[in-house]
């Protein structure tokens, strides 16, 4: 820990947090590909229904992602605003 | 750096132009307003030019009377298919809303700094949608608008009334986040990439990032404004 100020130790660690806070991507990812595969299968199965299966899946796929870019706020906020240091 | 160049800073920050004091406040023109003043701007030329042309209109459509009735079309249908009978006295508003998010969105393209990626543009567009539901609710439900919140339980009037606090700040972070994670990925790779994959590869990130996700944001935005108006009007 010699020669580590605590600016540059306080840096750090908001990189840290910043990368352990993108984690929240993984969330999103699973649900928008759960939508996304049953989607493929209702377009399948009633092919007739294609543009009302794609405007609803966007839609969820859209409201599914806001727990992700959550995550990516806060770790833009940590990265670049540096709100600690 | 091992053939990285680093010669420009990544810059994706949002900038003073000239400062002012008004009422002993000091305020900024930022980048963000003057991309705001020229999408403005550029949206009534196009108004203008509509009008002038749909003035004469005629039987069988040139080429830009063509093109705005498709526009005009698809918004009716689109506002339509969510809102049904009520989608003619929301059609001016939707649509004004549609068409300033699609081109603030794909301002990115033309070198402006994306005016969506600035919070305070988004939440005052989220404010709005928020107003516009509850005066809705107040004028279409009366005292059901209140009462509403302690149903099914009183004990959870506290869990209701978050959710509808919440509606206009996830609604206006959705598009904020999109848009700014757009345009910070832009920044990085134009300020710290070396200079032979700045040409020819950033097309299709702006094809992703601007027009991909800002039309899909655009339309999502629009479609949970209609959703959130639309559960109001019983």
């Amino acid at each position: 820990m010699n020669g580590i100020s605590g600016q540059d130790f306080i840096l750090g660690c908001s990189a840290i947090g910043a990368g352990l806070a993108m984690i929240a991507g993984i969330g999103p990812g699973i649900g928008q590909g759960i939508a996304a595969g049953h989607a493929a299968a209702a377009v399948g199965r009633n092919p007739g229904a294609k543009s009302d299966i794609t405007s609803t899946m966007l839609l969820g796929q859209a409201v599914a992602e806001t727990t992700g870019l959550y995550g990516f706020a806060v770790a833009a906020i940590l990265m670049f605003l540096k709100p600690f240091s | 750096m091992g053939g990285i160049s680093l010669t420009g800073e990544p810059d994706f920050m949002i900038h003073g132009v000239y400062q002012f004091t008004l009422f002993g406040q000091e305020l900024w023109i930022t980048t963000t307003t003057i991309g705001l003043l020229i999408i403005s701007l550029f949206i009534l030329i196009l108004a203008i030019i509509a009008n002038r042309h749909l003035r004469k209109a005629s039987e069988v459509p040139d080429t830009i009377q063509n093109i705005v009735e498709l526009a005009a079309e698809m918004l009716e249908k689109m506002i339509g298919s969510v809102m049904g009978k009520n989608g003619g006295r929301f059609f001016n508003y939707i649509g004004t809303i549609f068409l300033f998010i699609l081109f603030c969105n794909i301002g990115g393209l033309f070198g402006l700094r994306t005016p969506t990626a600035d919070f305070g543009v988004t939440f005052t567009l989220g404010i709005f949608t928020f107003l516009i539901v509850n005066y809705q609710g107040i004028k279409n439900r009366k005292f059901r608008h209140f009462t509403s919140l302690f149903e099914p339980f009183p004990i959870l009037f506290p869990i209701n009334l978050i959710g509808e606090i919440a509606n206009p700040v996830s609604l206006s972070l959705r598009l904020f986040g999109n848009m700014v994670s757009g345009v910070i990925l832009m920044g990085l790779w134009y300020g710290m990439m070396p200079i032979f994959v700045k040409i020819g590869i950033p097309a299709f990130l702006h094809a992703y990032c601007d027009l991909f996700s800002g039309a899909i944001q655009t339309y999502v935005f629009c479609m949970l404004t209609m959703v959130y108006v639309n559960d109001k009007m019983e």
